[in-house]
């Protein structure tokens, strides 16, 4: 079980997230939706911290986090939450000196401190999984958008990770290659892997996520099933904001 | 034998072994040094508390902003008035290497910013640290974009080695200079030395492209060349 208590991020004089809560069952898919500037990417962020909260609680696995103001967290406390995260993020920021194998490797030789070949055999079992073993000498300039987002996905998988954050997956690719990457992590999610989604894209949330949250400018609108929340909202904004989702899904095959 | 072909290869012998013992350890430890202190500069700029940051740029305003002749000659001959008397060659390395320092914080700066930010994120992500971060993931392809304009202030500082003979080292140009004082054949001998510092810098153009060509195995042209 992972939870976010009264979140509240704030980026100078504007507060993006309102006392956000927040829990992810064991094995469960979450997707955060939400108009752009809604604060769902931020609150991914939030999660393995790449976004400092001014003020909260955090509980993930062996971590407890407790935000004050104007009190940084504890440094070895950020890096041993991270160390229990994975994130792939909406461009992939893979590694562009390393090989699709020196990209899944890095984690666990550098941080984890595995020996290398243990480190290989792993990476090229994550890289088999995400059907990209036989690019595994590669380097990402010479691999497609979703070639790199599937290798980008490996890499964070690779320490093993409590939770998976994935930053709008699939905005960066086109629909056949956002194919992909969806197949990838439907995979994930009937094994039973702990995922949390910021997304724009019906396809993934609608198909992949077991629970959906709507955000609107960074207080929680609505929450639930995904399925519940996808075909009867309750709230009027968000069957608003599903009606835009779907005619732009209709217009650009599914995406 | 022509009169100039037998002036230039008696000198040769004196005027590549002044080179090999001076200009050639010069360029080489100012640089390195250069390097060090540049890219110091640089991470106190870039990630250091303010006053480090104020300290950094004071230093690179005023040795890139002072002739680097001026430099060497106020650290060989205005040093010893206040007590501190140094050797030519320390005090040219000195010299070298304060300024190669300031200009290379610079290229240094330049090429870690011009490092995507989601380098960091990424690497944070992975559970990393900034140490780790810097060495893994940013420095190498810092390093890359960094090469060429690295590479020209290291031609640079070959030819600039020349100014030492202003404070007395024995280096390349000054020995011709003294041969020029006992043969008084200054053309000959001065284009000798040109040529000399022509077939150094020449050589390290080579080996810069080498490097690039070696750095870029892994951009975009060149595919999947492991």
């Amino acid at each position: 079980m992972i939870t976010l208590t009264r979140i509240v991020k704030r980026f100078g004089e504007q507060t993006v997230l309102h006392e956000v809560d927040l829990t992810l069952g064991e094995g469960t898919v979450t997707a955060l939706i939400g108009p752009s500037g809604s604060g769902k990417s931020t609150l991914l962020r939030c999660v393995n911290l790449l976004e400092m909260p001014q003020s909260g609680e955090l509980k993930l696995g062996d971590s407890h986090l407790v935000f004050t103001p104007g009190k940084p967290a504890d440094r070895r406390a950020v890096l041993a939450l991270r160390q229990q995260t994975g994130m792939v993020f909406q461009n992939f920021q893979l590694f562009p000196h390393r090989t699709a194998l020196g990209n899944v490797m890095e984690g666990l030789v550098t941080v984890q401190r595995w020996p290398e070949d243990k480190a290989r055999r792993r990476a090229l079992d994550l890289l088999d999984k995400v059907g990209m073993a036989h690019k595994a000498d590669a380097f990402p300039a010479s691999l497609s958008g979703g070639q790199q987002q599937r290798v980008a996905i490996a890499r964070a998988l690779a320490p093993s990770p409590r939770v998976l954050l994935c930053d709008e997956p699939t905005s960066a690719l086109d629909p056949e290659l956002a194919g992909e990457v969806v197949a990838v992590l439907r995979q994930l999610a009937e094994e039973g892997t702990t995922m949390l989604m910021a997304t724009h894209d019906l396809r993934l949330a609608a198909s992949v996520a077991h629970q959906a949250v709507f955000l609107e400018a960074g207080k929680v609108v609505e929450s639930g099933p995904s399925r519940e929340l996808f075909s009867s909202p309750r709230q009027a904004r968000t069957a608003g904001f599903i009606a835009t989702l779907t005619a732009a899904a209709g217009g650009h095959g599914a995406n | 034998m022509p009169h100039w072909m037998q002036l230039m290869l008696d000198s040769l012998g004196p005027l590549l072994w002044a080179g090999l013992v001076f200009t050639v350890p010069l360029t080489l430890l100012s640089f390195a040094g250069g390097l060090v202190l540049g890219y110091l500069t640089a991470l106190a700029r870039l990630f250091g508390p303010r006053p480090l940051v104020a300290i950094a740029r004071f230093y690179v305003w005023i040795f890139r902003g002072t002739p680097l002749l001026v430099q060497l000659f106020l650290i060989f001959y205005g040093l010893p008035s206040v007590g501190i008397v140094l050797d030519a060659f320390p005090a040219a390395l000195i010299g070298f290497i304060l300024n190669v320092g300031a200009y290379t914080s610079e290229i240094v700066r330049s090429a870690i910013s011009a490092v995507p930010s989601g380098q960091w994120e990424a690497s944070y992500s992975i559970g990393m640290n900034w140490r780790q971060a810097m060495a893994r993931t940013i420095l190498p392809q810092a390093g890359r974009i960094a090469v060429p304009p690295l590479s020209n202030s290291f031609i640079a500082l070959v030819k600039d080695t020349s100014l030492a003979a202003a404070v007395t080292v024995p280096e390349l140009f000054q020995a011709a200079q003294r041969i020029v004082a006992t043969t008084y054949e200054p053309l000959i001998l001065y284009i000798e030395a040109a040529l000399i510092y022509l077939v150094l810098s020449s050589a390290l153009s080579l080996l810069q492209s080498r490097l690039e060509t070696r750095l870029g195995g892994y951009g975009g042209f060149l595919g999947e060349k492991a």
